[in-house]
């Protein structure tokens, strides 16, 4: 491993906190299974993570015990539901620093939380007193980069063609950073929003944000930041990254499919118009008219994922408890063996950043000129589960000439073992494809 | 790795390492129609094109061009080998016993007087996530066909 030196006096690397992964692992109960008579290899957390027994007994024990509708019952079970998932938005606002748990919107994932906000630019847009910092038109700017995933990029492209406003980009270098070098041209006073990724689900690129979030204070636009991928690996704090919206979802982060969020600042939320319209968003409804709840309910319409949020507010506890420093250092170290790893693997090419600093642990590659299809096609029968393909982030792979990428992805349970299994499995790959 | 040995057949390996006429063609005989298709698989974006040149009744050439990986684009070196210079009606039977083999979940024993080396992709039909890569030039071959104005797909409109 690159030993790096830190000068006498400055914290050192055993100030960092660590955690036992071998415990940890043993609260997961899948990664005790085998897959083609080998031991499971799951290098695919970037597309969902395991969940833990806590996890899981708590969605149990929610069915089998407190199971009822939200916000509306009188009754015992009713309370008890309703206190659950209240007290699991509670949990999620503390675990990103948000100021009130009002400023925490449930939703399916993070494409729903999305195209919540991009809907309610545009029916502030029909609304002749719509607030003016949602309001669309042609002239104005969305702004987002070629590093997006699929759900960052369509809910913009469909809000301009409902709007007539004009979509706009950021490139990404050949590093695989964002290139920030157009960015007075790129965000100007005609920007209504600037959206990005706040680590790449393909490259791992971390984007330091602060220089664009000053531009974006500066003309007067907002700035969503898609957390996806940063949320589940590092300590958030919404208050110091200082964004208007932020979104992930729940099944990355260790949580049930099903359940994500939209954090909005409290004075936004409550000044954009509701997106979908239906039971719990009302605060009353005639047949001419209806008036609407404040956020979070505004944007919460119909049944709730109830058993989802609050086995979220497990996986946050879960999370809390080995502790979000411990994790990212962790997955540091992880980025770092991975990357001296694949330097000794012939022919691969590493896609986004090739040192482990400003990058999380998931690492997209090329091994020669064989697809990654047929890569993860070898390693699945040696136990090793990759992604494979575009990884909904097309222009990204078209940026890198690529058509795919085959891609590994580590979280708290990942070990040095298992990258030592990829390696070992690029090896056979190379074998039958010479 | 002996499961693996049957989705990476040698025949499978060999097409995919010296495909057999590749590359997109104008017809040899003026009097043909030429038409094209080209299909993605959007899960992985893998993309082929694939060109028919008919008289109506002789497939005189079907050239494809194409990227993807190792079973997508051996599936349409097969697919050449098979159908090129073949009776259209022989070459839907031959089209309709290869989608039967990948559809049959590994279930189907493959007629090699049918399908020549498309027996080699039994074996692929039995990774569901694998038979969309297979069948991918074969879709586009039947589109382009039905636009040469030989049989019929669903997917191209009077």
């Amino acid at each position: 491993m690159t030993s790096i030196a830190i000068p006498a006096g400055m914290p050192q690397y055993d100030d960092v906190p660590r955690f036992d992964v071998v415990r940890v692992r043993a609260d997961f109960p899948i990664l005790s299974r085998e897959i083609n008579g080998h031991p499971l290899v799951y290098l695919d957390s970037a597309n969902t993570s395991h969940k833990p027994r806590q996890v899981l007994d708590v969605l149990d024990e929610h069915y089998a015990r407190h199971n009822a509708n939200v916000s509306r019952s009188v009754h015992t079970l009713g309370t008890e539901a309703t206190e659950a998932y209240e007290g699991a938005r509670a949990k999620v606002a503390a675990f990103i620093n948000a100021p009130s748990p009002d400023e925490v919107v449930f939703t399916k994932n993070s494409t729903e939380a999305i195209n919540i906000v991009a809907y309610a630019f545009s029916n502030a847009s029909l609304r002749p007193d719509g607030d003016p910092r949602f309001r669309l038109g042609p002239g104005d700017e969305v702004v987002i980069s070629e590093m997006e995933h699929h759900s960052n990029i369509v809910p913009w492209q469909l809000l301009c063609e409902r709007t007539g406003a004009t979509l706009r980009w950021f490139p990404v270098t050949d590093q695989g950073r964002l290139d920030e070098s157009g960015l007075d041209d790129l965000v100007t006073e005609r920007t209504k929003i600037v959206s990005l990724v706040h680590v790449s689900n393909i490259l791992g690129t971390v984007n330091a944000t602060s220089r664009i979030t000053a531009r974006v204070r500066e003309v007067g636009a907002l700035l969503l930041l898609d957390c996806s991928q940063s949320v589940p690996h590092l300590p958030m704090d919404v208050v110091d990254l200082d964004a208007d919206y932020i979104v992930f979802t729940g099944h990355k982060m260790l949580g049930p499919t099903g359940i994500g969020v939209l954090w909005g600042r409290g004075e936004l939320l409550a000044a954009m118009p509701p997106v979908f319209g239906g039971g719990s968003m009302i605060e009353t409804v005639t047949m001419a008219r209806s008036t609407f709840a404040a956020p979070p309910a505004r944007f919460e319409a119909g049944t709730p994922p109830i058993a989802e949020a609050v086995a979220l507010g497990a996986a946050v506890d879960y999370l809390n408890g080995v502790g979000m420093r411990a994790i990212q250092w962790h997955e540091k170290e992880l980025t770092a063996y991975a990357l001296d790893a694949f330097a000794t693997v012939p022919d691969l090419r590493i896609f986004g950043p090739a040192v482990p600093v400003g990058r999380g642990g998931t690492i997209s590659f090329a091994l020669g000129d064989v697809h990654p299809h047929d890569v993860g096609q070898v390693l699945d029968s040696l136990g090793v589960q990759v992604r494979v393909g575009h990884h909904c982030a097309k222009p990204v792979c078209s940026r890198f000439g690529v058509p795919a990428m085959t891609r590994a992805s580590f979280y708290l349970y990942t070990t040095t073992e298992e990258i030592d299994a990829l390696v070992g499995g690029l090896e056979q790959v190379r074998k039958v494809f010479d | 790795m002996v499961q693996l040995d049957q989705l990476y057949q040698e025949i499978i390996l060999d097409h995919y390492k010296r495909p057999h006429g590749r590359g997109l063609r104008d017809a040899d005989d003026s009097g043909d129609q030429v038409a094209e298709a080209h299909h993605v698989n959007p899960t992985c974006g893998d993309e082929v094109t694939v060109r028919v040149a008919t008289d109506g009744t002789v497939l005189h050439d079907i050239s494809y061009d194409g990227m993807g990986c190792s079973i997508s684009q051996a599936s349409a070196s097969v697919l050449h080998e098979l159908l090129r210079g073949r009776n259209a009606g022989e070459a839907f039977e031959v089209h309709e016993a290869f989608v039967e083999l990948m559809s049959g979940r590994g279930q189907v024993t493959p007629d090699e007087d049918v399908l020549g080396d498309g027996v080699a992709f039994a074996g692929v039909a039995r990774y569901p996530a694998r038979v969309k890569c297979a069948l991918l030039p074969w879709m586009a071959f039947k589109d382009a066909a039905a636009r040469a104005g030989v049989g019929v797909s669903p997917e191209v409109k009077a």
